[in-house]
C-alpha cells in the first residue's frame, strides 16, 4: 500500500463498513445474521470496526436447524457472548412445533424449513433489516442480487424488478411490513474472507481446520457420520483426514480432505482449488435453479 | 495462478452492448482463458448443453444466472463476476444492452473505473453503442474500451475495424472521455480476449485482458478537497469508563481528499469550524485519513452536528444551495413529472426535492440537446431544475462523483427513479460564522 491507495481487502473494508453504517443510521431495527461461520465472522468484525467503542447497534439472529455441528453453535455463542451483543436464536424445530415450518412427507433437510422460521422470526422482532454475509462470487443467483436487497410482504425477492443501485446511495426505504436484506460481503470472494480472516486474526470454528471424523461416501461426497445421519447398511465407514470448506447442515455438508489446518495452508489449498466453494453443497445441486427459487420464497 | 494471494489493486469494469453482441460470452472467455473456473462450473456448463445446447458449452451460461435468462437468451439484471490474475482483481458488472434495461448500465457502470462496450463487426456502431458511450461519458468513467466483436465474421478485416473506429471517432470528441482503446476480437474463439490472435497480426496494441491489467487506474479517486458526509454519531454513553464518557465520534466514509489531526475543518451546513482532534478507528488512532477510507474523527469543540452534515476542508469549499440544477437519468416507466414531490438522497441525507423546469434532453443519435421537453421518459437524459427542502453541500459531478451525486426516491412506491449528477455551483459555501472562539 503506498501513501493513499487502499488495496483490495482495505477497499473492501470500507465498502462494508460504509454499508453498515447506513442500515444503523437508516433503520428502526435492524439485525446482523450470525451463524458462525467465516462469513458472518467477517461480518461482525467489520461491525466492530463501524461502530466502535459503541456498543454494535443490532442484535445477532440465527436460525438453527437443528442439524449444525456442535462446533459451529459453541463457537456462534462464545463470540457472540465476547463480543457483547445480544444473540436471538430460533430454532427450525419450534416451527415445525408451532406449524408454521411443514416438512412435506419424508423431508429430512432442513434447508427449506428455514425459510418460514427466518421469516416469523423476523415478524416476532419486527426486523426492518436483517444484514447477511453471502457472497456474490457464491452462486449465479446470488451473481445479481443488489446490496440492498428489497423483499415484500411475505419476504420475496423479485429479480426482475431491482432498484437500480448507484454509486454509494443505497435506497434503503421500505413500507411498515416490508423489509431489506442488506448484504456488505457482496463484491468479497471466498479468498478475500480467508485473507481478512488472516489480516484480522480472527478465530474460526475448529471444523474449518483438519481433523479426524468418520464419513460415508454418498452422492460423491464425503459426509461425516453422526446420529442424525447414520450409516447404512452395507455403507463403509471410513476414518478420514478432512476439514469443511463451507458449513450447511451437518447432513448435506460435503468434507474435503485435507491437511490444512491453519490460516495460511486454507489459503494455499484454495488459491490451487478446481472446485467452487459450494461444489460441495448439495442443497444447491438440486437443480440448476435451485439458489433462485429457494431465495424467491425468502431465502437468506 | 488464479486466486493469486496477494493482488495489488482492484479494477472494476463494465461490460455492455446490445442484444446478442456477446457480453456474457466475452466474460465467460475471460474467466474461462484467464484459468479462473472451477471444475464444478464446468460440470453445470456442460450438464445444461447437454440438456439445452445440443451438447455444445455456452459460455454465456456463465453469467446469463436466472432460469428466466436462459429460457429467453437474454441477460434481465447486472450480474457481478470476480476474478483475479497475479497482477489484478476484477470486479465486473455484467450490463444488460436492451433498450428498457439502460437503468442496469447505469447502476453497473456508476462505480466502474471502466467501461468495455462490445460492438459487432458485421453490424458497426447502432443506437445502443452511441447510448452506452454517451453514458459512460455521463457517467465520468476514467477509462473505455471499444471491443470490436465477432471479427471472425468479417474475415478478420482490418479496414472493417478501421471504419468502425473512425465512426467513433467521428462524435468522441463531443464527449467527455479522455482514455479510449479499440481492440478487435472474437469472444466466441478468444482472439485478443485473454491470449494475443494468429489473426490479427495488423493489431499492435494489447489483449483485453492485458489491457485490463495495466491501464493505470492509482489516480481515480479523488484527493482534493476534504470532504466526510456524517453517517452516523458514535456516542458509547458508558458512564463506568470514563475515557469513553466524553467521547463523541462523527463516523462517516472520506468523499474526498485527506484530512489530518490537528487539521481546521468547517461543518456544513452550519459553517462552524472547529480543529480534528483524533481520527480513530479500530485499529486504533490513525494521524491522517484519505478517501475512500472509513473513520471517526473527533473534533475539539462539542458541536451540535448530525447525521447528514458534511465536514470539509477550509481551502477549498463546495457549494451550498436549495435551487440546483442536474443532469439525470431518468430509469422508471412512469415520465418524471414537474411539480411533483420526490425523496433525494444526496451522501448521508435524504430531503424532499421538487423539479422546477425540465430545461432540455438529451438526443441520444446527435448528442445535441433538444429544449424544454414536456417530460422526460424512461432512459431519457436530461438537464433539470430543482429545489430542495433543505440546502444541499455539495461539488459538481464532475469534480467529484461522491458529493456531485444523488438518486430520486418515488415516494410511495419508495422505487428509485433517477440518478442524477449535479452541475458545478456556481459559488462557493460562504460561511455564516467566524472562528468559534476558545
Amino acid at each position: 500500500m503506498n501513501s493513499y491507495h487502499l488495496d483490495h481487502l482495505g477497499f473492501l473494508e470500507t465498502e462494508a463498513i460504509h454499508i453498515m453504517r447506513e442500515v444503523a443510521a437508516e433503520f428502526e431495527r435492524p439485525a446482523i445474521l450470525f451463524s458462525g461461520g467465516k462469513d458472518s465472522i467477517c461480518l461482525l468484525r467489520l461491525a466492530e470496526k463501524a461502530f466502535r467503542p459503541s456498543d454494535i447497534p443490532m442484535p445477532f439472529l440465527n436460525v438453527d436447524t437443528g442439524h449444525h455441528f456442535p462446533e459451529l453453535n459453541e463457537f456462534r455463542d462464545r463470540r457472540a457472548a465476547e463480543l457483547g451483543g445480544k444473540l436471538i436464536v430460533r430454532k427450525v424445530e419450534d416451527a415445525i412445533a408451532a406449524g408454521i415450518a411443514v416438512p412435506a412427507p419424508g423431508e429430512i433437510s432442513r434447508n427449506r424449513l428455514q425459510i418460514p422460521t427466518l421469516l416469523a422470526a423476523l415478524e416476532e422482532f419486527r426486523f426492518d433489516c436483517a444484514i447477511g454475509g453471502a457472497r456474490r462470487d457464491e452462486e449465479k443467483a446470488r451473481a445479481k442480487e443488489r446490496f440492498f436487497s428489497f423483499r415484500d410482504a411475505f419476504g420475496q425477492w423479485d429479480p426482475k424488478n431491482q432498484r437500480p443501485e448507484i454509486w454509494n446511495l443505497y435506497n434503503a426505504r421500505v413500507n411498515p411490513g416490508e423489509n431489506m436484506r442488506v448484504f456488505p460481503l457482496s463484491n468479497w470472494t471466498e479468498m478475500d474472507v480467508w485473507e481478512y480472516i488472516r489480516q484480522e486474526r480472527l478465530d474460526v470454528p475448529s471444523i474449518y481446520f483438519s481433523h479426524r471424523r468418520d464419513c460415508v461416501r454418498r452422492g460423491g461426497q464425503w459426509l461425516p457420520v453422526t446420529d442424525i445421519l447414520p450409516p447404512r447398511p452395507k455403507e463403509e465407514v471410513r476414518e478420514l483426514v478432512v476439514r469443511v470448506r463451507t458449513i450447511g447442515d451437518i447432513i448435506s455438508t460435503g468434507l474435503v480432505e485435507s491437511p490444512a489446518d491453519n490460516v495460511d495452508d486454507i489459503i494455499a489449498e484454495i488459491a490451487a482449488a478446481r472446485v467452487t466453494e459450494r461444489g460441495s453443497r448439495a442443497d444447491d445441486k438440486a437443480s440448476e435453479a435451485a439458489m433462485e427459487d429457494r431465495k424467491k420464497q425468502g431465502y437468506f | 495462478m488464479p486466486n493469486s494471494p496477494h493482488p495489488i489493486e482492484l479494477l472494476r469494469f463494465n461490460t455492455c452492448g446490445s442484444v446478442d453482441d456477446g457480453k456474457s460470452t466475452l466474460i465467460g472467455r475471460l474467466l474461462y482463458d484467464s484459468k479462473n473456473l472451477m471444475e464444478d462450473q464446468l460440470e453445470a456448463l456442460e450438464r445444461s448443453a447437454d440438456i439445452t445446447g445440443g451438447g455444445q458449452i455456452n459460455l454465456a451460461n456463465l453469467t446469463d444466472g436466472l432460469r428466466a435468462e436462459r429460457e429467453q437468451g437474454i441477460t434481465i439484471d447486472v450480474a457481478y463476476r470476480y476474478f483475479a490474475t497475479p497482477r489484478r482483481k476484477f470486479i465486473v458488472a455484467d450490463t444488460p444492452g436492451h433498450v428498457q434495461y439502460t437503468r442496469n448500465m447505469v447502476t453497473g457502470a456508476s462505480t466502474a473505473n471502466l467501461s468495455v462496450v462490445l460492438v459487432d463487426a458485421r453490424l458497426g456502431v447502432i443506437e445502443q453503442s452511441r447510448r452506452h458511450t454517451y453514458l459512460a461519458s455521463l457517467l465520468r468513467i476514467p477509462h473505455l474500451v471499444i471491443a470490436v466483436n465477432k471479427m471472425d465474421l468479417v474475415g478478420w478485416s482490418e479496414a472493417r475495424f478501421l471504419e468502425i473506429r473512425d465512426e467513433f471517432e467521428s462524435f468522441l470528441p463531443l464527449l467527455d472521455i479522455k482514455d479510449v482503446k479499440f481492440i478487435p476480437i472474437s469472444a466466441l474463439n478468444g482472439d485478443n480476449v485473454v491470449d494475443p490472435s494468429p489473426h490479427t497480426p495488423w493489431y499492435v496494441g494489447p489483449t483485453l485482458l492485458g489491457h485490463l491489467e495495466t491501464v493505470h487506474i492509482a489516480s481515480d479517486w479523488n484527493l482534493q478537497g476534504f470532504r466526510m458526509p456524517v453517517q452516523w454519531v458514535n456516542r458509547p454513553n458508558d458512564p463506568t469508563n470514563p475515557a469513553l464518557h466524553d467521547f463523541r465520534g462523527l463516523s462517516g466514509q472520506l468523499a474526498g481528499g485527506i484530512v489530518k489531526v490537528g487539521q481546521r475543518v468547517m461543518v456544513l451546513p452550519s459553517g462552524l469550524k472547529s480543529t480534528v482532534k483524533q481520527i480513530w478507528t479500530y485499529d486504533g488512532p490513525i494521524p491522517e485519513a484519505f478517501c475512500p477510507q472509513s473513520v471517526t474523527i473527533q473534533l475539539a469543540d462539542d458541536l451540535d452536528i448530525s447525521r447528514g452534515d458534511m465536514l470539509v476542508g477550509l481551502e477549498s469549499l463546495p457549494g451550498k444551495s436549495a435551487d440546483l440544477e442536474a443532469r439525470v437519468c431518468w430509469m422508471q416507466p412512469r415520465p418524471l413529472q414537474r411539480g411533483k414531490k420526490y425523496f433525494l438522497k444526496h451522501a448521508a441525507q435524504t430531503v424532499q426535492a421538487v423539479v422546477t423546469s425540465i430545461e432540455n434532453r438529451i438526443n441520444i443519435h446527435t448528442f445535441e440537446s433538444e429544449p424544454e421537453p414536456a417530460e422526460l421518459a424512461m432512459n431519457d437524459v436530461g438537464s433539470i431544475r430543482f429545489r430542495v427542502s433543505k440546502p444541499l453541500v455539495y461539488d459538481g459531478y464532475a469534480t467529484n462523483r461522491l458529493t456531485g451525486s444523488f438518486i430520486l426516491i418515488e415516494q410511495g412506491t419508495n422505487q428509485t427513479v433517477a440518478a442524477g449528477m449535479l452541475m458545478p455551483p456556481t459559488e462557493a459555501v460562504k460561511p455564516e460564522y467566524n472562528d468559534f472562539a476558545i
